[in-house]
């Protein structure tokens, strides 16, 4: 224990974490340098190689939507879904699955972007279907006329809010509060698991693009009631008011009757 | 009273009072630390009026507040800070007062415990007469029980009096019949289905499998008074689903075209909008009360509190491929109602 504690004068007793300090820096500097002109190199690389998606796909979903995507018991078939419904999918995390349940759902995401697109680039090139938009077409839409689209079409499942809500056994409408455009989009387009399917037959890619603008105001600016306690409606609210609505009102009524000291 | 009680005992043998409960009065008088001690008294004292100037502070602030955090048009947070920051204000303005002087009540002003008692509620006997002296009085000065004819010709001009409320009252009732406002909609025959909420018209063709459109009948947008009610009626829900997943019954086999179907979108529980379709069960879920429905079987019910099944609006396809109504709803929408046929 003496020896332990004793530090000879030219040491200072800090020396030892700020050591390891720079240390850590180091390892990790020198770390991040080598990965990032990896993936510098590998973006050179991958112009979306269809044979990258297709070995990507084989090694990760093909377990249960078939080698070729023709589908399985476990998976429906792929073929004709268009790179959009790859791009929502595995770009919530939504795929690959984690386990089943009533309703798949999102979670970190497990592919870099460029994988991704290589998967969607193989998947779209087996049968025609929704491709990705590009970013110009998801913005500057209308945000008034998205709101009275988002609350005819929308806003049922969703909540008028965009809070999410719930469906029938164990199954629910997740809330879309900052969701990328181009999944809000791709939700609409592909229809995915319970959502019905918004073509552009029944809303215009304009009018898409208001509900995106709808959903993006509604990101960028507070409730003006003050907090919106999750915008659950009577569910949030009720409780709030009966905890610390009525919850208030026994205290003062217990100090009003209480006698002075 | 303690005595009575006592002689209950040897009355007879079903009463015993022996274990009565004594009336224990009031407890010994309550001193306050500041009836002892003057200081604290003192202290108590600068504390409340410290209170009071509290809530001179936050009233201040709340009229500051108004001019710091200005509502600036086309801003919702300027509105939520606004309303905020003077609401704080003149809510702690106003409990400030009132914690100070609920404050000064309990803790300072005298606190001796008080009985007043109740006094009876009979009167004087000499009171009692003189309130009879003063009917018989009355009624021998106006002839009351005398002149019937005038006493019973002012009873009946006063039982008429309210027989024009019973007029205007009545006049409230909706001038037609309600059974025939609820029992149709304005859907008919060769009316095209339309989007909501801009009225375009929807080909067949334009409905995909999975999709579900929410629409109003090409008619509506025309009316100008009263649109919202008929809107509430004729709100209909289309879907299109793989025509091998419906189940129809043979009557209304023609009532779909190809997987499209047509159903109202009022809720037969309490006339919710049900909308809340999921494509790959294909129920149709109410949110007001979880009324669940299935698209494959005609809207039955398969959960909930609704009685009867969405009513399904027969639809055809006119020569430009466009949707039509083949006839209104063949029975009433939304919910029950006492005049209802089926």
């Amino acid at each position: 224990m003496s020896k332990l504690s004793h530090r000879s004068g030219r040491r200072h007793p800090l020396a030892s974490v700020a050591l390891l300090v720079v240390g850590l820096f180091a390892t990790g500097g020198t770390y991040a340098l080598f990965t990032g002109t990896a993936a510098a190199e590998s973006s050179e690389v991958a112009v979306a190689t269809l044979e990258e998606g297709k070995k990507l796909f084989q090694a990760n979903c093909a377990s249960c939507h078939g080698l070729n995507a023709e589908g399985t018991n476990a998976g429906p078939s792929l073929i004709g879904v268009g790179a959009l419904s790859v791009e929502f999918q595995v770009g919530t995390g939504r795929m690959p699955m984690a386990g089943t349940g009533p309703q798949v759902q999102t979670k970190p995401v497990q592919f870099v972007q460029e994988d991704i697109d290589s998967m969607a680039a193989w998947v779209a090139s087996l049968a025609p279907g929704p491709a990705v938009p590009s970013a110009d077409e998801l913005e500057g839409g209308d945000a008034s006329n998205g709101a009275e689209l988002f609350r005819i079409n929308c806003a049922m499942c969703h909540n008028v809010a965009g809070a999410g809500g719930a469906l029938t056994e164990g199954k629910f409408a997740p809330h879309l509060k900052n969701i990328d455009p181009v999944h809000i989009y791709a939700a609409m387009v592909t229809g995915p698991q319970n959502m019905p399917v918004f073509s552009d037959m029944n809303l215009t890619a304009d009018e898409k693009r208001d509900v995106i603008a709808y959903l993006k105001y509604m990101d960028g600016n507070p409730s003006v009631g003050g907090l919106d306690l999750g915008a659950l409606g009577p569910v949030s609210e009720g409780l709030f008011i009966w905890i610390f609505g009525l919850g208030g009102l026994v205290a003062i009524t217990v100090w009003l009757t209480a006698k002075s000291n | 009273m303690a005595k009575s009680d006592n002689e209950l005992e040897n009355v007879g043998s079903a009463v015993t009072r022996s274990g009565a409960f004594e009336n224990p009065g009031f407890e010994a008088e309550h001193q306050r630390v500041a009836d002892i001690d003057p200081a604290r008294a003192d202290k108590t004292e600068r504390w409340i009026s410290l209170l009071f100037i509290v809530s001179i502070v936050f009233t201040v602030l709340a009229a500051v507040a108004y001019n710091v955090f200005p509502i600036v048009e086309g801003d919702p947070q300027s509105i939520r800070n606004n309303t905020m920051f003077v609401g704080l204000g003149i809510a702690f303005g106003l409990l400030a007062i009132g914690v100070g002087v609920v404050h000064w009540a309990k803790a300072l002003m005298h606190g001796h415990d008080l009985v007043e008692e109740r006094h009876g509620t009979r009167g004087e006997e000499s009171v009692r007469a003189k309130a009879v002296e003063i009917f018989h009085e009355a009624n021998k000065e106006s002839g009351w029980t005398r002149r019937r004819l005038l006493r019973n010709s002012m009873i009946g001009a006063m039982v008429a009096v309210p027989v024009p409320a019973v007029a205007l009252f009545r006049d409230l009732a909706p001038a037609e019949a309600p059974q025939e406002v609820l029992n149709h909609t304005i859907w008919k025959a060769g009316v095209r289905l339309t989007r909501d909420p801009n009225g375009t018209p929807i080909k067949a063709s334009e409905v995909t499998i999975g999709s579900a459109f929410h629409v109003i009948p090409e008619n509506l947008l025309e009316i100008e008074e009263g649109m919202l009610d008929e809107k509430a009626k004729a709100a209909v829900l289309l879907m299109r689903l793989n025509p091998a997943d419906l189940k129809e019954s043979a009557d209304r086999a023609s009532w779909s075209y190809d997987g499209i179907v047509a159903y109202s979108k009022i809720c037969t529980h309490v006339g919710c909008p049900v909308a809340l379709y999921e494509q790959q069960t294909h129920h149709l879920l109410c949110p007001c009360h979880q009324s669940q429905f299935d698209v494959t079987e005609h809207c039955k019910v398969i959960f909930g509190p609704a009685a009867r099944p969405l009513p399904q609006l027969p639809i055809a396809v006119d020569a430009e491929g466009y949707l039509i109504a083949q006839s209104d709803f063949l029975e009433p929408v939304g919910p029950s109602y006492w005049e209802r046929a089926l």
